[in-house]
């Protein structure tokens, strides 16, 4: 320090090493590089990561996928075991699950987003949608055990297709109910101002003004809803979805096996073959997700031209 | 205006009254649809505390608390939860430190260095990632990442003899590709919700830490993140609450042996994987194993609830507001 004071000649920004401030540029960059770099790393390592597990699922099980394997029922051999009970399960589960969650989660939506006022009921509601995301979807395998295989076994028939969709209705509606309040609030006010004044029941608003220019957004939130829902194993488990059935379903009262559990079930016995089938069941699977995800983009793109 | 025919209501009839009865009966049944929602809540508590009380007349809760076994499908069983608590928490733990890095840095990556672009390609990607079923992420962890970390140790042990005696064998069902496999899956939650919690901070902060003389790290380190805190730390809470309550995963690659311990090369049981192996055999209702699938699923929701209450009120008690 007294070498600065007797050295007139360095100013104290360039006193470097000996002064009060060291700026040290040259290795706060180099740091700099090594944090960028980490970052760029990590979302590297995300990506790659999905290039090998879809790689790996196409390297083993593509050699199944045939139209052989499509149309025939499991199978105690594994070269002959086939999706077709499961894709069927899958279709059926999936249509119940949207006609029973579409309108019980769009109503819900319009009912919180256009008709409540802020009293502690839709409060109470809200709370209780926003804790219900967050519930482990096992968790509503155990209330549909219980509440649609046993107590409304009449109706359900027990371990059925109704119990299966039912429960993996209520686990999306929060999804669907949040997806529909987003889009109505995206509506702006002044349409609904506009119908009012007109003398338009508040109902006729939302049925013919509001509701139609939501509907892109709703039907895309109802449709990746309804991806989720297609890949849920654990709560079909839990209702008790059986992995060998050799018969196309009936009615909505007959046992059911869907994708997910088909694919949990080849994954799970020793030998490689099984592997195989279910890795061309995961491509499968896969599949079916690409073309709703794909189709729910372009229906909102379509709906949104219209508009 | 003779052309206006006022006074002949034939041609616009309001229907008021009808109006008005629509109008109530579609507040009525949209309000009961709503209610779905709530009953839902209900019926789960319900049947979570109507179950596990019949669990707790059968045994007793201080066994259920203290117990280090757990073989409930035994005569002699014995229930120590604790067993199945410590595979969840070592599992959670595995996947929280792959998930927390990996989704942290990939958040600030997205929304600090990459040009809009660029973002536009990997935010779908990474939106890919986080729609893949978890019985999916399941047959990786089981059939790909378990026989690469096993010929991986292999390899090492080879090269590096002396480790022999530090590092066991990596059995075919582990904790450790279970809960790596399990960190990957809930690294696009984080870093979709730090992300967002990122954006959030104002450009005047960085501005100001820029008109400092501090450098791109140093400005997201010192102020990003700090003005960030409270969205990172939920999305945190968040993923690891995912984690406890994810089945398939744990199911397949974890294995099905309660064990207590932390040792995350042998096989050990989740909590949602002894749910899954108790229903997957024949529990007929009413019996004890019937029950005690629910007393698992009581202990799970408890213990989620738990982290997404803190989670919320921790966002409420720290969020920095800017505007």
């Amino acid at each position: 320090m007294a070498n600065l004071a007797s050295d007139p000649s360095r100013s104290p920004l360039e006193s470097g090493s000996k002064g009060l401030f060291k700026s040290e540029l040259t290795k706060r960059y180099r740091i700099d590089t090594v944090f960028s770099a980490a970052a760029w790393i990590a979302v590297t390592l995300l990506v790659l990561v999905l290039a090998v597990l879809i790689g790996d699922v196409l390297l083993d099980g593509a050699s199944r996928l045939s139209w052989d394997f499509l149309t025939s029922f499991p199978s105690r051999k594994a070269e002959r075991a086939g999706l077709l009970s499961a894709l069927v399960g899958t279709i059926w589960v999936m249509l119940i699950v949207a006609v029973v969650s579409f309108p019980l989660g769009v109503g819900a939506g319009i009912y919180l987003e256009e008709f409540a006022e802020d009293s502690w009921f839709a409060r109470v509601i809200e709370i209780n949608i926003n804790n219900l995301a967050g519930v482990p979807s096992i968790i509503y395998g155990l209330l549909g055990l219980q509440v649609f295989v046993r107590w409304m076994q009449p109706i359900t028939g027990g371990r059925s297709i109704l119990s299966g969709a039912l429960t993996l209705a209520l686990l999306i509606l929060p999804v669907v109910i949040v997806a529909t309040r987003e889009s109505l609030r995206a509506v702006p006010d002044s349409l609904r101002q506009a119908g009012f004044a007109l003398g338009a029941t508040r109902w006729q608003v939302v049925c013919n003004q509001v509701f139609p220019i939501a509907l892109p957004g709703i039907l895309t939130g109802t449709i990746l809803a309804l991806s989720r829902a297609i890949g849920e194993t654990a709560p079909l488990i839990m209702i008790g979805a059986l992995t060998f059935i050799s018969f196309l379903p009936k009615s909505v009262q007959d046992p059911f096996t869907v994708l997910p559990i088909q694919i949990f079930n080849w994954v799970s016995r020793p030998q490689a073959a099984f592997h195989n089938n279910s890795a061309a069941g995961i491509i499968v699977l896969l599949g079916v997700l690409l073309l709703m995800n794909s189709s729910a983009v372009l229906l909102r793109n379509y709906l949104q031209k219209r508009h | 205006m003779s052309v206006l025919p006022v006074n002949d209501t034939s041609l616009w009839k309001p229907a008021r009254i009808l109006n008005r009865r629509i109008e109530l009966a579609v507040k009525l049944v949209f309000g009961l649809f709503a209610l779905v929602s709530v009953a839902t809540t209900i019926g789960i508590i319900a049947t979570l505390i109507f179950e596990t009380f019949e669990f707790f007349q059968e045994v007793s809760i201080v066994n259920f608390l203290t117990d280090d076994k757990w073989t409930p499908l035994f005569s002699s069983g014995k229930f120590g939860i604790f067993v199945l608590v410590s595979a969840t928490v070592m599992l959670s733990g595995i996947a929280i430190a792959v998930a927390l890095p990996l989704g942290l840095l990939s958040a600030i990556c997205l929304s600090e260095y990459a040009s809009p672009k660029v973002r536009s390609i990997l935010k779908p990607l990474l939106e890919i990632l986080a729609g893949i079923p978890s019985v999916v992420f399941g047959y990786f962890a089981l059939l790909l990442v378990t026989p690469s970390l096993q010929s991986l140790l292999e390899w090492l042990l080879m090269v590096f003899p002396f480790l022999q005696s530090y590092v066991p064998k990596l059995e075919g069902f582990n904790a450790l590709s279970a809960g790596m496999v399990l960190g990957i899956a809930i690294t696009p939650l984080v870093a979709s919700l730090s992300e967002d919690a990122i954006s959030a901070v104002p450009q005047s902060l960085r501005d100001g830490a820029y008109a400092l003389g501090a450098t791109k790290r140093e400005t997201i380190i010192s102020v990003v993140l700090p003005a960030a805190l409270s969205g990172i730390v939920s999305s945190v809470i968040l993923a690891v609450s995912r984690a406890i309550g994810e089945t398939m995963i744990v199911t397949l690659a974890a294995g099905q042996n309660p064990r207590l311990g932390l040792n995350p090369f042998v096989p050990v049981m989740a909590m949602t994987a002894f749910i899954v192996q108790a229903s997957l055999g024949d529990t007929p209702a009413g019996s004890l194993a019937y029950r005690t699938i629910y007393a698992v699923g009581m202990s799970l929701f408890v213990l989620t609830l738990i982290l997404n209450i803190f989670s919320f009120w921790f966002v409420r008690r720290f969020r920095e507001k800017y505007d």
